[in-house]
């Protein structure tokens, strides 16, 4: 199944990488791009699928980036790629009886996954919503700006990627751009995403978002610490989501997500499913979650729970 | 090979020869393309920002417009299956321009779908053995395939024809049956595909119908001949092509049948909304009534259905489906409600309210306007030249002389008054 | 082998046991200063929090500077002369400052059952009362998470967001909207 998430979910036929050859070297002879572009032109232009890298291969494409980012951003990149941890699945918990709709996490996130500033890109939607309705996403506002917050008579209810483990959006790829990984994290290979936005109509929670221009990054505000599937700046044309912060979780000790970490009132909580001893276990144990379109069976890790 | 290789140069020499209204109609055809490459060169300067399109309705008027052509490329098997499954000659001779018509909106769909992709520079990612074809999980992989595979057999059949009877040889069966044959499926798969593209997300309940398939063909059935009917009126006049009355009709009563099963599913699917009445009612009340103050859509909707209702008349009553004036009528009515119906009137309601409740107004750019300009230029610029070569074929006044090699072309016009040709016999 | 070792431990194991019962025979009320001390936590009963040092207002701290110099009065009343900014909006209907201030040992927070704690250890006082939000807590489902999903968590103190004498938290002012797909141009 092409969304199992492994590396080498393909099967890759070495003749590929002559054929390859072969077409560079017509390609070549055509003058596209120009033939005294950088060498790394011609590299990202023939670069593989993520999954289809070998670990030289692998190497080579996160220094080339490393490198670019670098000069770009005017400072020390680093673009790792660690691979998902074994025997976890990442889980998330929102608690609505918590959440205040102050909109720290939706600019925490901005922060710490360099997204672009101009033309404004958030992965995370706050929606505020009536208590008498409930959650009932046709009458929900996302574009709420009182004076303060929590406003009576309403509560809020952030969205993100809510990393399906049945994901609607990987089966539509056409190129296999998108994935779910092993712990569970959908992610994006964006030097291969062809842009065309066909899993944004299939994702049911507004979760992925487009860079219809080319994104406006300021260096001062780069967080220079990136993971290849996660944070790194992405290019133009290509589509981007909440990665559940790759660059940080994957890791032993793993930071938490910067939503978690920024939320005021302590709404936001992550964790292993698989942990028994987790904060996730313990919600899904002792609080009562629920989850967004259950109706759709895309099985989200991303579960809403009132604490109190 | 120099026989097929005359038979080129041939072409060329008839393409670029013509009458003065051929010039002027190929000159105003390239000035529009050149505007259709200048807004392109702009949009891939700047990105996907200079059309109106952004998160929340992520697909726009480029892919309208491709799902509307890909309902007039499936058109060409409303011909086909007349002419070669019960081999009706009225409509034998002329199928090969509906073959025809389906390879310049096959080409007009691939354009329209290469102008809306983020990065076109990597097309070449959807090739398969070079690239990753999600086949079979992605719709989207099996709509590449699909309409390459019809483009090329429509292409070939076309192709064939045209020089079997250049040579004047009889196409022979073993080849050309099964391809004729095949062709019938693939267009009704080409409408299927890009249905359930749509009708596959779960997200938009717009879409989620399964009512979906069977209104694209319904619908594809209305648009193509419309256009068809129009078009052989056209070369009947000013060509030597003879075309018999009841070869028209017999397509205009087609779709009559179509059009009231385009207008039964619809009819379904807006009562099935309005009565149940739940959360999904929200796009469709959007586009036939607006939602929430938005209501963009609403006068292009209505226009559409009473165009449709209309032209259903019309075609449906012989006394109107047989007078000429009101034949045009109907056809260009239905052109027009179909190309909204199936258009922008099935892709923004999809994606309006979005995921979480959000309504966004779209409406095209400039941009996007100009360069879908210039692919509908590009596609009739391709039926032109394919016509340029096709009817004098037909006609008998391009053919491979008595060498058998070189080619003869007796008419250097093109569009000449049918009334002076019949002073003349090219005949040898 | 066995069985020696268990002899020999016989003795000090007896005496452990008789003076556990005779501990358990003294009244704790009667006299207030000498209440028995404050249990140390242990690591079987209830484990330590690596929580940050109590947010007190700056030079308030040790409250025995002043009080020891001070009788204390036990009778309900409103402060008058210090503590005056100090505005009980916590169930002031039923209680006052020293249900939870021990009277004798301002340094100390006190328990329903006298017990004193240390004010790095408040959490115990709240949880009284608050059990649900202090079992949620332990776990890291109350309150806000920082530190490592792995490794080591950073817990805050229930006063590092909650003001003890005025818990409910006021509404802020939210982050800007963001900005409507319409005015995203070129």
């Amino acid at each position: 199944m092409p969304n199992e998430g492994t590396r080498d979910a393909h099967a890759h036929r070495m003749s590929r990488r002559k054929m390859m050859k072969g077409v560079a070297a017509v390609l070549g002879a055509m003058a596209l791009p120009a033939k005294d572009a950088p060498a790394s032109v011609w590299e990202s232009f023939f670069q593989k699928n993520f999954r289809e890298l070998s670990p030289e291969e692998l190497k080579g494409v996160l220094a080339r980036l490393e490198k670019e980012y670098s000069e770009k951003y005017k400072k020390a990149v680093t673009v790792r790629a660690n691979p998902p941890i074994e025997g976890l699945l990442f889980g998330y918990g929102l608690d609505l009886s918590r959440c205040i709709g102050c909109r720290r996490c939706v600019y925490a996130c901005v922060g710490e996954n360099n997204q672009s500033r101009d033309p404004q890109i958030h992965w995370i939607r706050v929606l505020q919503l009536n208590k008498e309705r409930g959650v009932d996403l046709e009458d929900a506002e996302q574009y709420y700006n009182p004076a303060k917050v929590p406003e009576k008579g309403h509560f809020y209810m952030p969205v993100q990627c809510q990393q399906c483990e049945h994901p609607p959006c990987t089966k539509v790829c056409p190129v296999q751009a998108t994935w779910k990984e092993r712990d569970g994290i959908t992610v994006v290979d964006y030097n291969w995403c062809i842009g065309c936005r066909y899993c944004m109509a299939a994702c049911p929670y507004g979760a992925r978002h487009f860079n219809w221009k080319k994104a406006g990054l300021p260096p001062a505000e780069m967080n220079p610490d990136t993971h290849y599937l996660g944070n790194r700046p992405r290019p133009i044309g290509v589509v981007e989501k909440c990665t559940f912060c790759v660059q940080r979780v994957r890791n032993t000790p793993g930071r938490y997500t910067a939503c978690v970490e920024i939320c005021p009132v302590g709404a936001r909580k992550f964790g292993n499913l698989l942990d028994p001893e987790g904060e996730m276990r313990y919600i899904i144990e002792n609080k009562r979650v629920f989850i967004l379109k259950e109706d759709l069976n895309t099985r989200p890790k991303f579960y809403y729970f009132y604490a109190t | 090979m120099t026989k097929i290789w005359e038979f080129f140069k041939g072409t060329l020499v008839l393409v670029s020869k013509g009458s003065r209204a051929y010039y002027a109609w190929m000159v105003s055809l390239l000035a529009l393309m050149a505007v259709g490459v200048a807004a392109y060169a702009y949009q891939l300067q700047n990105g996907l920002i200079v059309t109106a399109m952004r998160d929340e309705v992520s697909w726009g008027f480029y892919i309208s417009n491709f799902t509307f052509l890909v309902g007039v490329a499936a058109a060409a098997v409303l011909l086909v299956i007349p002419a070669y499954v019960y081999k009706w000659k009225p409509i034998k001779e002329i199928a090969v321009l509906g073959e025809m018509l389906a390879v310049s909106a096959m080409v007009m769909c691939l354009l329209f779908v290469t102008v809306d992709i983020g990065r076109p520079d990597r097309f070449w990612h959807l090739i398969p053995m070079f690239g990753i074809l999600n086949f079979p999980q992605s719709m989207l992989a099996w709509d590449v395939v699909v309409l390459n595979a019809y483009l090329c057999l429509n292409l070939v059949i076309a192709v064939y024809i045209c020089y079997k009877h250049y040579i004047r040889e009889e196409p022979n069966p073993n080849f050309f049956n099964p391809m004729i044959l095949l062709s019938i499926p693939a267009a009704v798969s080409i409408h299927t595909v890009t249905a359930f593209l749509y009708n596959g997300l779960a997200a938009r309940p717009f879409w989620n119908a399964s009512i979906l398939a069977p209104r694209f063909l319904a619908s594809a059935f209305c648009s193509g001949p419309a256009f068809m009917i129009i078009l052989f009126q056209v070369i009947r006049k000013y060509t030597r092509i003879e075309i018999k009355n009841e070869a028209i009709f017999k397509v205009a009563e087609l779709i009559a049948y179509s059009m009231f099963i385009n207008l039964f599913l619809l009819g379904a699917e807006v009562f099935k909304e309005f009565y149940s009445n739940t959360i999904h009612l929200a796009p469709m009340q959007y586009l036939f009534f607006g939602l929430k103050g938005h209501s963009n859509l609403v006068p292009y909707i209505w226009t559409a259905m009473i165009f449709n209702v209309s032209a259903f008349f019309l075609f449906l009553i012989p006394q109107t489906r047989e007078n000429y004036v009101t034949l045009n009528i109907g056809c260009v009515l239905i052109f027009i409600g179909v190309y909204i119906e199936k258009g922008m009137g099935l892709v923004i309601p999809g994606l309006v309210p979005d995921a979480l409740g959000e309504i966004y107004e779209y409406a095209p750019t400039g941009t996007e306007i100009l360069l879908a300009l210039g692919i509908w230029a590009t596609g009739l610029f391709v039926y032109t030249l394919l016509l340029r070569v096709a009817v004098p074929i037909l006609t008998g006044e391009f053919h491979v002389g008595k060498d058998g090699v070189k080619p003869v072309i007796h008419d250097m016009e093109f569009i000449r008054r049918a009334d002076h040709l019949a002073e003349q016999s090219y005949r040898d | 082998m066995k069985m020696e070792r268990m002899r020999g431990a016989f003795a000090p194991a007896a005496i452990a046991l008789l003076l556990f019962l005779a501990a358990g025979w003294v009244p704790a009320a009667e006299h207030p200063k000498a209440s028995p001390p404050a249990k140390k936590e242990g690591a079987s009963s209830q484990p330590q929090y690596a929580v940050p040092t109590p947010p007190f207002t700056p030079g308030i701290f040790p409250c025995s500077d002043c009080h020891k110099e001070m009788t204390p009065n036990p009778k309900r009343r409103e402060l008058k002369d210090e503590h005056t900014n100090i505005v009980l909006n916590h169930a002031e209907g039923q209680r006052w400052c020293l249900d939870c201030h021990d009277t004798y040992n301002r340094d100390r927070l006190h328990l329903v059952n006298g017990q004193l704690i240390r004010f790095e250890e408040s959490y115990r006082l709240c949880g009284q009362c608050h059990g649900d939000k202090y079992r949620d807590w332990k776990v890291g489902v109350h309150g806000k998470r920082t530190g490592m999903w792995n490794g080591e968590k950073q817990y805050l103190l229930c006063v590092n967001c909650h003001n003890p004498h005025d818990p409910r938290f006021k509404p802020l002012a939210p982050m800007p909207p963001p900005v409507r797909p319409e005015a995203i141009r070129k």
